[in-house]
């Protein structure tokens, strides 16, 4: 790995231990009554803003209940994120290409696994409605957005990443370039590295050949 | 031939007479007389759909015992704010909660008269933390938070007899004042009313506000002479320590008074020195009085008033406190004492005077110091006139009653009797410009024209006879109100507009001191009410003895519990109630089929009680009266009452499972 490219993936983990501290995902709910906005930030470990009206809100639709407290992923979040951060941070200081890619589909990875929990989660929330609601509409469902904005009877649904979820967004797209970039400019490393690990196998295939000749009567 | 001629011509006449008047008519009929309004008058007073006024104004509600809060300059009104009076759209006075607010020495007194808001000051200057206003017949003062916009505290005013000189506070609210209208025999002594003159006194009242809290307290009474305390305002400035208060009556007569009390050609201004009153109250000069009075606070964290019951206050008598009081003459049966943004001038408005009489402050400090006494009042000096006169404002009119100043060196001048409002310049007292009000003008407003800093754009003229301004409504009318802008050269009318009960006089406020401070709801997390039921789980109903207590819950669009039942005749139900709601603006409201009480009006994550006696068997129903949600027709419930000796448990329920 070049220097540049330890610097920035080192520089990026760190960065993304602000998302500890600020929220990810940001859901807010425009309509005629809520001049003043209504909406919930999702955190990695909690979910701030209007739940509580919110949920009394969805009642009349149906809608279960938000509550954090049954989120088993606010509880894993924080342990995932600290460990790529850690993760990234060793990478950087190792300088292992090899590694880096690990470390780069690893993260691709876990983004899209987030990206499809959290989408199951708003389908469940949105589909799995109380039979005995006050407000039915036949075929009728109340999913939000994964990103973007969408119209839910009176509230217009608008669902974008937050503070900290750009900073994810952004760290993942900067370890995807660094990595592009290390496979476009570094290639003479790589032969190195490569040929060191040819010298290396073809000493330990030597010892071996020698110990097999040795060994033979 | 001729005589026909004559005829048809005579004829004619009458008919074009006829018509001339006819089409006269017409054109009269569509409103009542008054001066042309500007062509730019209707986009002074507009404020777009969506846009705030400028300013908030509160207008006292006379007999309603009411605040009403209006936005200025369209007069369009926001809130009637309960103090003094029961209100059963709020439940205010009904609920168990708010009840000790208008508890007296005299028992619980639902009504007063409120005369005076007066808004909190931080250096002479409205701060709009608080505001001020006085109960003019069980006499009390009330102060009104602006975060809530709801009656905090009322601290009743005893040895007083009608209170109103009254909630006038210094530069920085130090002291609320509160002076006797009447004089009375201190102490409900049982004496001759002729013997007016030996036994009866006028006491004035020294409330202190704690800087932060606003907590009122008594801290000292004077005992003066037994005239009549009409009004009041603070020295600001070089004047800082005094305040100063009108009074009538010094003829001390005690009947016919419209004649007995105005035979002398001078009253008087009573200054007091409050810096010097201190002083004296920490020499120990003041005596202890008994006297019982209530102090009632609301807290917001308990949504709960409780009842103090004072005994005793700290009375000065100024035969022994040299130097605290001196009076100042004023012709004639003064009304409004007004002091400038300067504090250099004391306005009188003398009702029967044909001038206006400004007193100089620094004129009346050499008057001390220079002894120009014309006597004295059981041991209160009496300034000469000639030495305390600062100008006095020939010709302004007919019955001058009150002035407002617009801090740019001219004063305005209620005329109750010639009907009109006259504004003249401090200093040369001259008149430069009068316009008339519709009809007979008391007190007049200049938002902050009491205070050092008024911001002299409008002018609001409060009216005691409104006949043909508005579409009648039988024989009792609004009171009205006229908006001129007073920010050129000559007043302009811009706008009429009604107000509740009787306002006797107002405060206005730039919005912006106001609004930023405003609370949406109450955190459900800190509410601490005795009853509080935080969430649908803890809904209950508990019976102890004939008393049953019902911890109930409300959320759009339905009550926990909203079925009960084994409720029996003879039982007292108090509904505790608990609206769970924490988004902007979603009252709940509670009634119950038959109550003597009123309703509920409860807010967001606020707890309050009804009390509900049933006097039938069968079934009661009950509903929320505030139209919270698309269901809120459906937000109802059913009390089951059964016969005295039913031999029944309480149950109670919401939905389908029962409890």
């Amino acid at each position: 790995m070049k220097k540049i490219t330890k610097i920035i993936i080192i520089s990026i983990s760190v960065l993304m231990i602000a998302a500890f501290f600020l929220p990810t995902w940001d859901i807010s709910l425009e309509a005629p009554q809520y001049p003043e906005g209504l909406g919930m930030q999702i955190w990695l470990n909690k979910i701030t803003g209007d739940l509580g009206t919110i949920n009394g809100l969805n009642h009349y639709i149906g809608m279960k209940k938000i509550e954090p407290d049954s989120i088993k992923e606010l509880t894993i979040m924080p342990f995932i994120l600290g460990f790529l951060i850690l993760a990234g941070i060793i990478v950087g200081a190792l300088g292992k290409k090899k590694l880096l890619t690990l470390w780069v589909i690893l993260f691709v990875l876990l983004g899209i696994a987030g990206g499809v929990d959290f989408y199951m989660w708003e389908y469940d929330y949105g589909h799995d409605l109380d039979p005995t609601a006050a407000i039915i509409i036949p075929g009728m469902s109340y999913q939000p957005p994964l990103i973007g904005s969408e119209q839910l009877l009176n509230f217009v649904a608008h669902s974008y990443p937050a503070e900290g979820g750009i900073i994810l967004i952004a760290a993942g797209i900067i370890s995807l370039l660094a990595l592009g970039y290390e496979a476009t400019f570094n290639k003479t490393k790589t032969k190195k590295e490569y040929e060191k690990k040819d010298v290396k196998h073809s000493f330990i295939s030597s010892f071996i050949h020698h110990g097999l000749v040795h060994h033979k009567p | 031939m001729k005589s026909l001629k004559k005829l048809i011509i005579s004829a004619l006449t009458v008919i074009l007479v006829m018509s001339a008047f006819t089409y006269y008519g017409c054109s009269t009929k569509k409103g009542s007389t008054g001066p042309i309004v500007g062509d730019d008058a209707p986009s002074k007073v507009y404020v777009p759909p969506g846009k705030y006024d400028e300013f908030y104004g509160f207008f006292s509600g006379g007999f309603s015992g009411q605040l009403a809060v209006y936005g200025l300059p369209t007069g369009r009104l926001f809130r009637v704010i309960p103090v003094f009076s029961q209100d059963p759209e709020k439940g205010y006075g009904y609920s168990e909660e708010s009840k000790p607010m208008l508890m007296t020495s005299q028992g619980f007194i639902p009504w007063d008269d409120a005369h005076h808001p007066e808004l909190s000051m931080t250096n002479g200057t409205p701060d709009g933390r608080w505001i001020f206003i006085n109960g003019n017949n069980t006499p009390r003062v009330a102060r009104i938070d602006l975060k809530t916009f709801r009656t905090a505290e009322i601290i009743e005013i005893p040895n007083s007899a009608g209170n109103h000189s009254s909630p006038f506070t210094s530069e920085n609210s130090e002291y609320v004042v509160a002076g006797t209208r009447f004089s009375v025999p201190v102490g409900n002594k049982d004496v001759s009313i002729d013997s007016y003159k030996e036994n009866f006194k006028g006491v004035v009242s020294f409330i202190k506000v704690d800087p932060s809290s606003g907590k009122m307290n008594i801290a000292f009474q004077l005992m003066t002479p037994p005239y009549d305390y009409d009004l009041s305002h603070a020295g600001k400035g070089p004047s800082h320590d005094w305040f100063f208060f009108s009074c009538y009556n010094s003829e001390q007569s005690n009947s016919l008074m419209e004649v007995n009390a105005s035979q002398k050609d001078k009253d008087f201004i009573m200054a007091v020195n409050w810096k010097k009153a201190e002083e004296f109250l920490a020499q120990g000069k003041a005596k202890d009085m008994a006297s019982t009075y209530y102090h009632n606070t609301y807290d917001e964290g308990t949504h709960t008033a409780t009842s103090e019951i004072l005994t005793s206050t700290k009375i000065l008598d100024p035969k022994d406190c040299p130097g605290m009081i001196y009076y100042m003459p004023c012709p004639k049966s003064p009304h409004g004492v007004d002091v400038d943004p300067s504090g250099e001038y004391i306005v009188g408005g003398g009702k029967l005077s044909t001038v206006i009489p400004v007193f100089s402050f620094s004129k009346m400090l050499k008057a001390i110091e220079e002894k120009q006494i014309d006597g004295e009042m059981d041991g209160i000096p009496v300034l000469k006139y000639e030495a305390v006169i600062g100008g006095e404002v020939q010709k302004p009119g007919l019955g001058p009653l009150h002035t407002e100043f617009d801090g740019k060196g001219y004063a305005y001048t209620s005329m109750f009797v010639s009907s009109e409002v006259v504004k003249w310049k401090l200093g040369t007292w001259e008149v430069v410009d009068r316009a008339p009000s519709y009809y007979s003008v008391g007190h007049i407003m200049i938002p902050g024209g009491d205070s050092k800093t008024p911001w002299g754009k409008y002018l609001f003229v409060l009216n005691k006879i409104t006949k043909d301004r508005f579409l009648p409504t039988g024989p009792e009318l609004p009171q009205s109100c006229q908006l001129y802008d007073i920010s050129g050269d000559k007043m302009q009318l811009l706008l009429d507009f009604p107000t509740i009960g009787e306002p006797h006089y107002a405060q206005a406020i730039p919005a912006d001191l106001i609004m930023k401070n405003s609370q949406k709801t109450f955190k459900l997390d800190d509410n601490k009410n005795a009853y509080v039921t935080r969430n649908e789980k803890e809904a209950r109903v508990e019976r102890k003895g004939n008393e049953v207590h019902v911890y109930g819950t409300m959320i759009r669009s339905h009550f926990t519990p909203d079925n009960i039942e084994g409720i029996k005749l003879g039982d007292e139900v108090y509904f505790h109630l608990t609206n769970l709601e924490q988004d902007w603006d979603i009252p709940h409201g509670f009634a119950v089929f038959g109550n003597e009480n009123s309703e509920l009006l409860i807010m967001p994550g606020e707890t309050q009680t009804i009390k509900w006696i049933p006097k039938n068997v069968g079934v009661i129903p009950f509903y929320c009266t505030d139209f919270c949600s698309a269901l809120h027709q459906e937000m109802q419930g059913y009390i089951r009452v059964h016969p005295k000796d039913a031999n029944v448990q309480l149950t109670f329920s919401t939905g389908s499972k029962p409890n």
